[in-house]
């Protein structure tokens, strides 16, 4: 095979000797990172799709052949749609409350001045390094029936309430994990903005209120953005809260597909419930991206 | 009574003065600037006025009402950032509507006013574009104009041409003085470069070390600076030290090395130790028998309209200015001579300050 001289002149005459001597240095220099990327992401994710579409045969356990039964049973099962809705639903939550929460938390602390802000910067990211498990069963224990909360509700004489496996204690357990995910990026892009520009503001006589709402916030939109991608797609795919705290009944599509592999042993059910996690997940996070960020891309570039 | 008018101000950072004991009158409809090297306090001065910065001491009045204490967003001032701080997210056209819309002006009336202030800096076909997209002048003229709209009392300026380009940046002083004139707006800038504080302002004022060293008209702080200091980084300067050695009534004979050198000052006693300024383009050069000293041409440089010459004699390396006029210069090497006219010579008392950093430290 011989080669073919590109036919669209190259930028530079720079770039254009670069290309002559190294034609394949991009692709050398990218390796490495390609392939640790496609032995670790793409490879399993590869087989997890492939075992979504054999058969299973619950008597021998046996996976072998193709068919779409799984996907068909999940797509049609009332039970598992809703776990798909309650999963979003509680994510979707855990996202609201974490935006509510860590954007006013990342704006007072850009406003410390330093001692103060590294300590609470620390105090924010403290909680990343004890186990996502241990800080559930922190929780647990918490909100349990003989847990500090319910003695403090007998003594003003509420009575015991269940607190526990219910939807508002795993997204409070929720919002506690991931409010880091969302107060970095956005505590990042108020870093980026020039402090004149509220300044700026304040000075044609609007409020702090209307400034931060006017200026401060359009601007640090990106960051919220971001910040909501990953907490949302970490909720999403939450295994140890939802398997802690919201029990047997209250499931999530991370604690099924937990269920299809080790107690059903039906590994192609889990597999496709896996996939179409992956999927719905894709299309949420995709089309929140599209409305929000090419809202703003012609202006804050 | 003066348009703005600052009081004794103050700013304390813990134990550093940035601004100490600064007292201004401005009056209305003047161009005022702030001038100093960087760390001297004029942005920290500029900002209590904006109300941005809180003083330690001092008031500050606004046509006769004390604001010392007032919220940024109850002054109403105009303010150009040095960063010019434009909203990122917002059109020019929005930009500049931003303060009317904070005043409550009628939305009919809104456009009108923001197409006259996009005219007056030359950006009405620039209405739509969003800052990102505009040049650095651009901007600083979205600046102008977004704090001209709302028809400040007083226009505050920090810096506003650093960001630019030495050509841009000089077009832009005739055209901010033209606009300020035009609108009349009294205005109070900040700035670090001389020529830029000369040929647009009223009145400079000197600040050093976080005082002021000296208030008055562009070419008296040129002509007759009050410290070392200034003669030193306003223009260029030789510094020659001396003694006193005869005085009578408004002159006096100063001995530099032995050369006697007449001056006009007065005041002064015999025995004194002095600083004599004399400017570059003061001293002139001669045939060597014609002058009041002799020296040799050390080294020359061509500056386009002017030559500098470095001139070794005895008083130790002069500068030396002359107008390129299109006769020809001395040669590297020659022998020439000196002379000055009495009336240009500065005479400060003391002795001289080592270097500039020194002098501000003993001035400030
Ligand atoms: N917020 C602040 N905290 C502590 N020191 C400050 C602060 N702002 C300014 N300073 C100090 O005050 C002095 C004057 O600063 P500034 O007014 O910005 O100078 P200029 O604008 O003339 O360059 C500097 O020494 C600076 O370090
Ligand atoms: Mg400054």
């Amino acid at each position: 095979m011989s080669a073919t001289v590109p036919d669209t002149a190259p930028a530079s005459p720079d770039e254009e000797t670069h290309e002559r001597r190294f034609p394949t240095a991009p692709l050398f220099l990218s390796a490495p990172a390609a392939l640790l990327f496609a032995a670790l992401v793409l490879i399993p994710l590869f087989l997890t799709a492939l075992l979504s579409f054999n058969q299973f045969d619950y008597a021998t356990g046996r996976t072998s052949g193709f068919t779409l039964e799984h996907y068909l049973s999940v797509l049609t099962d009332e039970y598992y749609l809703e776990i798909f809705l309650r999963t979003f639903r509680i994510s979707a939550l855990a996202t609201a409350i974490c935006v509510v929460i860590g954007v006013p938390e990342a704006y007072i602390l850009s406003r410390m001045s330093n001692p103060w802000r590294s300590i609470f910067l620390l105090v924010i990211l403290a909680p990343l390094l004890v186990s996502v498990v241990v800080r559930a069963f922190g929780w647990s224990m918490l909100l349990g029936p003989e847990g500090p909360v319910n003695a403090a509700l007998m003594a003003f004489g509420i009575g015991r309430m269940r607190l526990l496996y219910t939807e508002g204690t795993v997204i409070v357990a929720l919002v506690h994990v991931m409010l880091p995910f969302m107060v970095i990026p956005v505590w990042t892009s108020l870093q980026k903005l020039d402090p004149a520009v509220e300044q700026a503001a304040l000075s044609f006589g609007a409020s702090r209120g209307t400034a931060i709402v006017r200026v401060v916030a359009p601007q640090i939109l990106p960051g919220i953005l971001s910040g909501s991608l990953i907490v949302f797609g970490l909720s999403a795919s939450a295994f140890a809260i939802p398997g802690l705290l919201g029990g047997r009944r209250l499931k999530m599509v991370a604690t099924v597909v937990y269920d299809q592999y080790l107690s059903d042993l039906n590994w192609p059910m889990g597999a496709a419930v896996a996939a179409l996690l992956l999927i719905a997940n894709l299309i949420v996070m995709l089309t929140y991206h599209r409305l929000v960020e090419g809202h703003y891309r012609r202006r804050l570039g | 009574m003066s348009f703005l008018e600052l009081k004794n101000i103050t700013k304390r950072y813990g134990p550093l003065t940035a601004v100490g004991d600064v007292s201004l009158s401005v009056e209305k409809g003047e161009f005022v600037s702030l001038l100093g090297p960087s760390g001297c306090g004029k942005t920290t001065t500029l900002q209590m006025i904006a109300g941005f910065v809180e003083p330690s001491a001092g008031t500050i009045r606004l046509d006769g009402r004390d604001i010392t204490r007032a919220k940024a967003n109850s002054r109403g001032l105009g303010i150009v950032f040095q960063s010019y701080a434009l909203f990122p997210h917002m059109t020019v056209f929005d930009n500049v509507s931003f303060g009317l819309e904070m005043q409550r002006v009628p939305k009919g009336e809104r456009k009108p006013r923001v197409e006259e202030a996009l005219s007056l800096v030359h950006l009405s076909p620039y209405a739509k574009r969003y800052p990102r997209e505009l040049s650095g002048g651009q901007r600083q003229r979205v600046a102008l104009a977004r704090a001209l709209v709302i028809r400040p009392p007083v226009l505050l300026l920090d810096e506003p041409l650093s960001n630019l380009d030495a050509k841009l940046r000089e077009a832009m002083q005739f055209e901010l003085r033209e606009i300020q004139r035009k609108v009349g707006t009294t205005t109070v800038m900040v700035t670090h470069d001389q020529a830029e504080a000369f040929s647009i302002s009223d009145r400079v004022v000197v600040m050093e070390a976080g005082r002021i060293t000296q208030i008055d008209q562009p070419y008296r702080i040129y002509e007759h600076p009050e410290t070392e200091f200034i003669s030193r980084f306003v223009g260029k300067t030789n510094l020659l030290p001396g003694k006193v050695v005869t005085a009578t009534g408004a002159g006096a004979t100063v001995s530099l090395a032995g050369i006697a050198v007449p001056v006009e000052a007065a005041g002064l006693s015999v025995g004194e130790t002095v600083t004599l300024c004399i400017r570059p383009e003061k001293l002139h050069l001669t045939v060597p028998a014609d002058g009041l000293l002799t020296g040799r041409v050390a080294d020359r440089f061509f500056l386009g309209s002017q030559w500098l010459y470095h001139i070794d004699g005895p008083l130790g390396t002069l500068m030396v200015v002359t107008a390129n006029d299109g006769s020809t210069p001395a040669e590297p090497g020659a022998t020439v001579g000196l002379e000055w006219s009495p009336s240009v010579v500065r005479v400060h008392r003391g002795a001289m300050a080592e270097a500039p950093d020194v002098a501000l430290e003993v001035t400030g």
